[in-house]
């Protein structure tokens, strides 16, 4: 199990590997380290997505560690950042928290596009897999087809869904979903929300709306509060990881279309400036490309040798 | 959009400016904040140095250290290198690039397909320049060739019906699909190229003049999806091939984007989610890497929300000195000659009733979402940055307005407050905010009475002095304090009250 998770992964992560840990490998094998060096490994963090801060820091950490005499050729420098981006993920805790007793609530927000749908099909796939009872509910009432496309979703893997009118308001539909979710006896509700952008001050208070609705029709909930990063999105991300935070209550992060990004950069930007815990990355555009983050073996598969 | 950027060269335009000589080591201390800024907004890394690097030079080139005004100096380079990054109006063969547009042919239809990664617009924006054409009296069919997206081919469905009915303009907007031809993911690869064929068979039996082609997103990496795209290019022979680039994208996601180019030639890029608050990396860099000139601009999910792109009013706009052009352009699309002339008239006499006042704002939304239209005027782009436009209040406006009587409409003073209670009753709206329309409607109609016989400058006074009284407040209530007084970031309590529907 766990090794065809990390294969999928490694294949999954076959651009990054590519562009972001092969590049730093043809850069750095064989060299010695020197500040010219030093610079262009700074440059290659920044096409990757590090982002500034991060790139920072860790550059920063390389030429210390350089001038004290610790690091002297371009694999040592492999290994620094190896461990070096491990020690960023401390063991947080990064399981899905399920309610004790009654419907566990997911929500599950982002900006336009990222994939909130697709992932809830893949987390609703994983759950049903495991034996648990799912229902979906459509609070995208705003996009064109966003309810058909989720129910599609539904139809496809066997669970319900409770939808609204198109155009309604989302908290009715997510008051309906909660009602319904109790009265079944289902183990898993997920919400979908409509893409809203971090700077919609309306549309964040209508999700801070639809989060209390849901917290006074089911105890503790939501459980998990979930927001879809795009892997491809730029330093943005970061922004919309802070306003949905404040606005949502976030508890982890969905890092979606990993298998399109060639240098998966922005999850070390990202863990640079919040704390929020990286839950899952997807991989593709089925329910089954999924997979749990595990930084560990995330880093392993960006700097695998090539089989 | 461009806030953050726009601060960082006007912060360091202004050091500039301050220090009584200019030396080269100045200006270079300046570019290396720039650079950061340019860098945190996602541009390409060698888009900026190559960037910092020719600004440097020009201002040495222009000897801007013994120039009087170097801020001024200064500022002029930078625009026209950015203009040169935005789109120097030349394509890759040095051809000068025509203005943005869909050409017209005969015999028709255009033919413009869409390409993209997943979730960039491409359906939406379908929708947009669906619209952008309706408006121009063109009709248009919409076909829906994404077989692969749940319900994609509804999703155009719905839009194009949309852009039928609630778009402005003369002509029609058909929509083409064949939803029975949908399949799970890569197990309908290759069929959108039939579809595109009959539906081009469609297009041309109703005589429609441009078909536009929307696609499944797909990654640049992936081959068969890439050759179903050139399936489609070889069997019809698109006019314009469209690649839609999400704003908010990162580093590599410009890569990607050359990559597409590359393989597809497309002749025009449209950036999407640029109402977002995207730093504009991708808008800055994606012309210099893929060589690809930007057309058109996505500014909200509404069919309306579509812009030309024009290379030197968007370096005017990164710098904060607004876009004039573009707004006198929106509101000339709106609004005729002889219908503003009218209002005039009416206005100088007082005239004005609550029917045109709707009228009027309603003109105005449809030039686009209210900031953006506000940030088009110069020096209020950063002042806007933090401000909160918020539409669901003009909604209201309007909602409140449509539950009045023709006599009300007519003549407001005879709204007391049982028919107060019945207005806010019919519009889901509290009596107090029937009470604030009024009074500010009587504001409004007085200042502009007044001002029909001023010249500009009493003018400028006058709308100082209703900010000053609170009348322009709470016409555009979502911006607080705007203008007139305080910060941009203050609510009035009454912004946070219920409402309807915010969308
Ligand atoms: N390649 C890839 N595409 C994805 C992934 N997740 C979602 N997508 C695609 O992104 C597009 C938008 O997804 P959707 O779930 O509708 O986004 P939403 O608007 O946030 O709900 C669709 O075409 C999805 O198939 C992923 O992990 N990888
Ligand atoms: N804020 C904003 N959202 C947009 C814009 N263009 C598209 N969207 C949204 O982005 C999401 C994905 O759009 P869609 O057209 O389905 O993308 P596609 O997968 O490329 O066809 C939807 O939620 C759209 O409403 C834009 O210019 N601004
Ligand atoms: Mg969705
Ligand atoms: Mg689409």
């Amino acid at each position: 199990m766990i090794k065809s998770v990390f294969s999928k992964l490694k294949k999954g992560l076959g651009r990054t590997r590519e562009s972001f840990v092969g590049q730093l490998r043809s850069l750095l094998t064989g060299r010695k380290l020197d500040e010219a060096l030093i610079g262009e490994l700074e440059q290659r963090l920044i096409e990757s997505d590090v982002g500034v801060q991060a790139t920072a820091r860790l550059i920063d950490g390389v030429r210390t560690d350089f001038r004290a005499g610790k690091l002297t050729k371009g694999e040592d420098v492999l290994d620094y950042l190896k461990r070096e981006l491990k020690s960023m993920w401390p063991h947080a805790d990064r399981a899905l928290h399920l309610a004790e007793q009654g419907p566990t609530v997911i929500l599950v927000t982002g900006v336009n596009g990222v994939g909130k749908t697709t992932s809830i099909a893949k987390l609703c796939g994983a759950m049903r897999d495991e034996g648990k009872t799912v229902m979906l509910g459509a609070c995208d009432t705003f996009r064109a087809g966003a309810v058909r496309q989720l129910e599609i979703w539904a139809e496809r893997l066997g669970v319900e869904v409770v939808k609204g009118m198109q155009g309604g308001d989302p908290a009715a539909v997510a008051f309906d979903a909660c009602a319904a979710a109790k009265a079944r006896g289902v183990d898993v509700l997920i919400l979908d929300t409509a893409g809203r952008l971090h700077t919609q001050d309306p549309l964040m208070r209508q999700l801070s709306k639809l989060r209390s609705v849901v917290a006074k029709q089911i105890e503790g909930a939501p459980h998990e509060v979930l927001l879809v990063l795009d892997a491809t999105s730029g330093q943005n991300a970061l922004r919309q990881a802070e306003e949905f935070g404040k606005s949502a209550g976030v508890t982890g992060i969905f890092l979606s279309k990993l298998d399109g990004t060639a240098k998966g950069g922005i999850v070390i930007a990202v863990r640079e400036s919040c704390d929020l815990p990286v839950k899952f990355v997807g991989v593709g555009e089925t329910p089954a490309d999924v997979q749990p983050f595990d930084p560990d073996q995330f880093i392993d598969a960006m700097f695998a040798e090539d089989e | 959009m461009f806030d953050r950027l726009s601060e960082g060269f006007n912060s360091a335009i202004r050091k500039l400016s301050g220090q009584g000589t200019i030396t080269e080591a100045n200006v270079r201390e300046a570019m290396a904040e720039v650079r950061t800024a340019l860098l945190e907004a996602d541009v390409n890394l060698k888009v900026v140095d190559q960037f910092c690097e020719q600004v440097i030079a020009d201002a040495a080139g222009a000897e801007v250290t013994k120039s009087l005004k170097p801020g001024q100096e200064m500022i002029g380079i930078v625009h026209r290198r950015l203009v040169d990054l935005l789109g120097d109006g030349r394509t890759e063969d040095g051809q000068p690039t025509p203005p943005p547009g869909i050409m017209k042919v005969s015999p028709g239809p255009t033919i413009i397909m869409m390409s993209g990664l997943q979730g960039s617009g491409k359906t939406t924006t379908c929708g947009k320049l669906a619209a952008y054409l309706k408006k121009r009296g063109r009709s248009v069919m919409l076909a829906a060739a994404d077989l692969q997206r749940p319900a994609a081919v509804e999703q155009l469905n719905i839009i194009a019906d949309q852009a039928n009915t609630d778009m402005p303009g003369g002509a029609q907007v058909h929509f083409y699909g064949e939803p029975e031809k949908c399949a799970e993911y890569g197990k309908a690869v290759g069929v959108a190229v039939a579809v595109c064929q009959s539906a081009l068979k469609e297009a041309r039996r109703l005589g429609v003049d441009v078909l536009i082609l929307d696609t499944a997103g797909r990654l640049h990496v992936n081959d068969e999806l890439m050759g179903e795209l050139h399936g489609v290019r070889r069997a019809l022979n698109p006019h314009h091939i469209f690649l839609v680039v999400d704003a908010m994208t990162g580093q590599d996601a410009v890569n990607s984007a050359k990559i597409f180019h590359e393989k597809l030639e497309v002749d025009g890029i449209i950036l999407t989610k640029f109402d977002s608050d995207t730093r504009g990396g991708a808008a800055l860099s994606v012309k210099e890497v893929t060589g690809a000139p930007i057309r058109y601009i996505g500014i909200g999910e509404k069919l309306d929300a579509l812009e030309e792109f024009h290379a030197d009013r968007m370096a005017g706009r990164i710098l904060g000195m607004g876009d004039v052009v573009s707004l006198v352009e929106k509101a000339q699309e709106e609004v005729s000659e002889a219908e503003a002339e009218a209002m005039q008239a009416k206005m100088a006499k007082g005239e004005m009733t609550m029917e045109d006042f709707l009228k009027q704002l309603r003109t105005l939304r449809r030039m686009g979402p209210m900031k953006q239209i506000l940030g088009l005027l110069p020096g209020l782009g950063p002042m806007l940055k933090d401000a909160n436009v918020d539409e669901g209040m003009f909604d209201k406006t309007e909602a409140m307005i449509q539950s009045m009587t023709p006599q009300e409409r007519k003549s407001p003073k005879v709204i007391n407050p049982s028919r107060r209670r019945r207005i806010a009753q019919g519009s889901g709206t509290e009596t107090n905010d029937v009470g604030q329309l009024v009074k500010q409607f009587s504001a409004i109609s007085k200042v502009s009475k007044q001002m029909a016989g001023m010249n500009a400058k009493s003018k400028v006074e006058a709308v100082k002095e209703m900010q000053r009284s609170g009348g322009m407040d709470g016409m555009m209530p979502g911006l607080g304090g705007f203008g007139g007084k305080g910060s941009t970031k203050s609510k009035s309590p009454k912004t946070k009250s219920r409402r309807k529907k915010s969308r």
